[in-house]
């Protein structure tokens, strides 16, 4: 059980989330849509205090954050039980496909080597990139390369997997294998948090849809709530321009 | 103008070349102190430690703001005067140390940079799947980091071979003390200080060269 209390963030006098209360179950699956620029994305980063939020409280389990007290040590222990999968990839530049998934199960996890290369292997193999396990990330495709950002972010093994807009930055050709791919994560009950715009994906793997608006949540419900009759003329009109 | 003798300097370059690798080993003992010094100055500016952070400032202006001679007779001739401890270093250990930290001081800017350079979303990327800073700096920015200085570095190392020629003034017959001594003998300055001038340009040309096939390698690592 994951939830999240009054959680705001402010950039000088922009208040970019405002006092966000999000209560997310065991193997649910969070789709969050909205215009550009509603917090989104901070809303994401500042779960894992990538973002460091001005207030409020995120309970992950037994693992209690609060903004107002949080140490390095509960902030480590946070990023721990979550996977963040990025925009723009960022996969480890100075390490293989398979370095990328091995790396934190042996510097963060304390996994023996082998125990983690196996484990990269069976998620190379997962994500159909075993043949691409020696490779630089600078050799691979923006879809291969974003496989491998979710490969990386599935071997964690987290409580919560938090995705950021990960089809965004691709080129058209190569998003079709990212959604298939977070598909299969999806089919596999992996709780995760999503910011996406490619709303038939959000429609098809969502338990639940959020739409926010200037920083706040403004309406969410089941997919066809959300999508077929919405409540708020905000997320109306933002729907009728996007489809 | 008179001829340049020949067979003088040809026997000349087997005695200089004795000399080598005093030179060679300075510059390496040196270039390893200063890399390990300058790294974790490096790390510590880029991190900001408070107290700390001044001291590396202040460490990295002095040493790059005053000429490495005077430095080199501050370390060997002024400092034993006032801490007696130091008056029985001799001039190899004098200079290695002196090379050490005058060029601890580029190369911690240069690596600086190069972690500067590295791309924020490295440093998020190793944060979020939990690594402490210390681990993200280890493990993802500092290789990354290292690639990009590599080329500078080995500059600097250029340079220092070429700078353990000072060290003839704290009195190590180093290949430049070699030379003084037989062209004093001689008088043929012209012929030994040719001779020497072509050994430390081969050194170095063999190292640009190496320098090259370094970064090929590099480049060649992260791109296959």
């Amino acid at each position: 059980m994951i939830s999240i209390r009054g959680l705001t963030k402010r950039y000088g006098a922009n208040t970019v989330l405002d006092g966000i209360d999000l209560d997310i179950s065991a193997g649910e699956r969070v789709a969050i849509i909205g215009p550009s620029g509603t917090g989104k994305s901070t809303l994401l980063r500042c779960l894992n205090y990538l973002d460091r939020p001005d207030s409020g409280v995120i309970r992950i389990g037994d693992l209690t954050v609060d903004a107002a007290t949080a140490s390095s040590a509960q902030i480590l222990a946070l990023r721990r039980r979550t996977a963040f999968v990025f925009q723009n990839y960022a996969l480890f530049a100075n390490k293989t496909a398979r370095g990328n998934i091995t790396e934190a199960l042996i510097t963060v996890q304390r996994k023996p080597r082998a125990e983690a290369e196996a484990r990269a292997n069976e998620i190379l193999r997962e994500i159909g990139l075993s043949d691409k396990s020696a490779s630089y990330p600078a050799a691979l495709s923006g879809g291969q390369q974003q496989r491998i950002g979710i490969g990386r972010a599935m071997a964690l093994g987290a409580a919560l997997m938090l995705l950021d807009e990960p089809t965004s930055a691709l080129d058209p050709e190569w998003v079709g294998e990212v959604l298939d791919l977070m598909r299969q994560v999806a089919e596999r009950r992996q709780t995760m948090l999503i910011v996406t715009h490619e709303m038939q994906f959000a429609r098809e793997i969502a338990d639940r849809i959020i739409f926010m608006d200037g920083g706040r949540i403004v309406e969410e419900g089941t997919p066809a709530q959300i999508f077929d009759t919405p409540k708020d003329i905000r997320t109306a009109n933002f729907l009728r321009r996007v489809r | 103008m008179r001829a340049l003798d020949v067979d003088y300097m040809l026997g000349l370059v087997s005695v200089i070349l004795g000399y080598v690798p005093l030179t060679i080993g300075m510059a390496l003992a040196a270039m390893v102190c200063a890399l390990l010094l300058a790294c974790l100055m490096a790390v510590e500016r880029v991190m900001r430690v408070p107290v700390l952070d001044q001291f590396v400032q202040l460490f990295i202006s002095f040493f790059r703001g005053t000429p490495l001679l005077v430095q080199l007779f501050l370390f060997y001739y002024g400092l034993p005067q006032i801490l007696p401890v130091l008056s029985g270093i001799n001039g190899v250990t004098a200079a290695i140390i002196g090379l050490t930290l005058h060029f601890s001081a580029y190369m911690a800017e240069s690596i600086r940079a190069a972690i500067l350079g590295v791309d924020r979303s490295q440093w998020e990327a190793a944060q979020a799947v939990g690594m402490t800073q210390a681990q993200s700096m280890r493990r993802i920015v500092l290789p990354q980091a290292a690639r990009v200085a590599a080329p500078t570095l080995v500059n600097y190392f250029i340079d220092m071979i070429k700078s353990t020629s000072l060290a003839f003034t704290l009195g190590v017959t180093e290949m430049m003390g070699a030379t003084q001594k037989e062209a004093a003998g001689s008088f043929l300055y012209f012929e030994a200080f040719l001779v020497v001038a072509v050994l430390y340009w081969a050194i170095v040309e063999t190292l640009s060269f190496l320098q090259k096939q370094l970064e090929r390698y590099l480049n060649k690592a992260i791109t296959r």
